[in-house]
């Protein structure tokens, strides 16, 4: 049973040392901050807290004193959506080299939505920090999301061709959460490359904090209270919780603002701390072999009709109407 | 007849099948015993979501018992029309109103005691908005990846699965001791209910509590059918220009065929739709008898949600748009005038 495996996973330890380089904006001092007093101090004590049933210590303490927001931003760097992926001769993947990558379009929703939550000031929102696990070319998009607005960014370096699984992804982000004193962590619903739709859900459950999916309306109500419209089938659904909470962003959600050239300037001194997996406790270890990629069959243009009646007669011929 | 997703399936699996008869499927009596899999099924008023019963089929491909998994209040009656479903041999029911809405802080943990508990091997779920926010929690609890909106099954342990839009077709081997699957429906039709006499059991109830609470729902009512498993479907575009244009000739198409309604982004980015009628990528992936595109130019995203189609026809202005390279016949001209001539001839044919 993999259960336990939600223990790998180190226990956080505080205080957590901040980044080196201090925040742009001006950190607004709050009880949050200050380090918790009921410090874990066995491992016992951790084992529980981080047991997946058992909600972990985090939200019982920031309850008592939540007053700002520390919003973790997830990031991917994918294939541009607009480009037509290949799938490689070996058949190993897509062809990625020489290929125009861009920022998951599910995240910018999520970075705009961050951004979109302290400019709505009705929270204050003391921190957004946007992260990603690739190769160095991730921090690209990194800064492309400071420019929208965040303000610092962590990047995870892996190396080429050791990409993480939704589940060494949603480990990451678990401990990334905790040293970074996270209470909102807003994901994209799905990476449009691997089309997994799990990594937020997995962080959730990992956490033990609620979820919103498929978001197309967040509002603050009041205290740790976050309403939000989420997509399903045939409609939507509204559903209340309280910090701390995973959000995944649908399309409806908002509409991502392009980085203006002074703020792209701006984004080239915001903080950008370089990680390794190990930091975080987590090995590229997959559970997932990939067999082979191979193209889908292809389907074949059956030509045009000049009119009405040619279609008619055409779908009829087909055993369409 | 066939339903639209069964003829899909047959027609994305059969070749793979064949080679993979030689293989892990034709595993000894002996191994074979050892895998069990537990379907998750919906419901939603006390009735038994249809399109939840894709998860059976899938299941139904592994060759091991199948269970099947249900909760909610008056779960009763639907765990019994949930027996009759082909191939199951027992239905877990848990009766408590606290899983009505499917909220996955109650729900995974519900999920999760019942499968270790019957210690299975396999868990599926349809690639539904209940699957797909509740199944990847189930997964990190058990410490599992879960492979997703799965299009095939080649053994117990290897699946087929699209990516990147559908541009193109992954098959991985899983290893971990439970696979926690999301099965897309127009790949596995659903489990017939039928003379199926399966067992109903009393699940666990761990009793977890949710930290969300459920405040709302608005669904969209509509008398056509329903967009994912409909036999046909006319899918408006940016081409209609607004929403009163949209309903105006969309509307009267899709009823002289009883067809669904469904959407391009652009359309429902613009408003034309509503967000639940978004066919691709990211919304649903239909694949019906006749998929009839007016006023989409095809983009890739767009084609990842229809492209598995009986008939694809499509009606567009623009000679080199895309949607005519997938398309089985097409018709070049303003579709405000085709349009209407052609829901005009419908309805008198």
């Amino acid at each position: 049973m993999g259960v336990p495996s939600a223990l790998d996973v180190p226990i956080p330890t505080y205080p957590v040392p901040r980044s080196p380089t201090p925040s742009p904006r001006p950190v607004i001092e709050t009880e949050s901050l200050s380090p918790p007093t009921d410090v874990i101090t066995t491992r016992a004590q951790a084992i529980e807290s981080t047991h997946p049933f058992i909600p972990p210590f985090f939200p019982q303490i920031y309850h008592k004193t939540m007053s700002a927001l520390r919003i973790l931003v997830p990031v991917k760097r994918v294939i541009d959506y607009a480009v037509k992926p290949r799938v490689n001769k070996a058949q190993t993947g897509v062809e990625t080299a020489g290929v125009k990558h861009s920022m998951n379009p599910f995240d910018e929703l999520s970075v705009e939505e961050s951004v979109r939550i302290r400019e709505g000031k009705k929270t204050p929102v003391e921190d957004i920090c946007v992260i990603s696990a690739g190769p160095t070319k991730a921090q690209d998009i990194l800064r492309t999301a400071m420019a929208m607005g965040a303000d610092r960014a962590i990047h995870v370096e892996t190396k080429e061709g050791e990409d993480l699984e939704p589940l060494g992804v949603a480990k990451l982000l678990k401990a990334a959460a905790e040293q970074n004193k996270s209470n909102l962590v807003i994901l994209g619903k799905q990476s449009i490359d691997d089309d997994a739709g799990q990594t937020g859900q997995m962080l959730a459950g990992l956490l033990g904090w609620a979820q919103a999916t498929q978001a197309s309306k967040v509002e603050f109500t009041g205290g740790d209270s976050v309403q939000v419209t989420r997509e399903v089938d045939g409609g939507v659904e509204t559903l209340k919780a309280k910090l701390p909470m995973v959000i995944t962003t649908d399309l409806r959600l908002n509409e991502p603002r392009y980085a203006s050239l002074p703020n792209i300037m701006k984004a080239k001194k915001k903080p950008l701390e370089k990680k390794t997996l190990a930091d975080f406790g987590i090995t590229g270890e997959k559970r997932l072999k990939t067999i082979k990629v191979t193209e889908p069959p292809p389907r074949q243009g059956g030509g045009k009709v000049e009119d009405v009646d040619g279609l008619v007669s055409k779908l009829k011929e087909l055993g369409a109407l | 007849m066939l339903s639209a997703g069964a003829r899909a399936f047959s027609a994305l699996t059969r070749p793979r099948f064949t080679t993979a008869s030689t293989t892990t499927l034709r595993s000894p009596a002996a191994l074979r015993r050892l895998l069990s899999a537990l379907a998750v099924l919906e419901q939603r008023d006390g009735k038994l979501n249809q399109g939840s019963l894709s998860a059976v089929t899938a299941a139904a491909k592994l060759g091991g018992p199948i269970h099947a998994f249900i909760a909610g209040s008056n779960v009763k009656a639907v765990a019994e029309e949930a027996a009759k479903v082909e191939g199951v041999e027992k239905i877990i029911a848990v009766e408590n109103g606290a899983y009505d809405k499917g909220l996955p802080e109650n729900y995974a943990p519900l999920l999760v005691e019942n499968i270790k508990k019957g210690g299975y091997t396999h868990i599926l779920a349809s690639a539904t908005a209940f699957g797909k926010n509740l199944m990847p929690r189930v997964s990190a609890l058990l410490d599992s990846q879960q492979i997703s909106d799965i299009t095939a099954i080649e053994s117990e342990n290897t699946f087929v699965r699209p990516i990147y839009a559908g541009n193109a077709i992954a098959t991985v081997e899983s290893t971990d001791a439970i696979k926690i699957i999301t099965v897309r429906g127009t790949a596995f039709a659903p489990a017939a209910v039928g003379s199926g006499s399966a067992t109903v059991e009393d699940g666990v109830d761990p009793k977890a509590e949710s930290t969300t609470e459920w405040v709302s729902e608005d669904l969209a009512k509509s008398d056509r059918p329903d967009l994912s498993t409909a036999e046909k479907v006319v899918s408006g575009g940016r081409g209609l220009k607004s929403k009163e244009e949209f309903d105006k000739i969309m509307l009267p198409l899709a009823d002289s065929l009883g067809a669904a309604v469904g959407a391009s982004r652009a359309a429902v980015d613009s408003g034309y739709a509503d967000n639940s009628l978004q066919v691709g990528q990211t919304g649903k992936v239909v694949a019906p008898q006749l998929y009839l595109a007016v006023g989409i130019s095809g983009a890739i995203q767009h084609l990842a949600g229809m492209k598995d189609s009986k008939v694809i026809a499509a009606i567009n202005k623009d000679p080199e748009a895309p949607i005519f390279q997938v398309a089985d016949v097409g018709l070049v001209g303003d579709l405000f005038e085709k349009v209407p001539e052609l829901t005009k001839k419908l309805k008198s044919a």
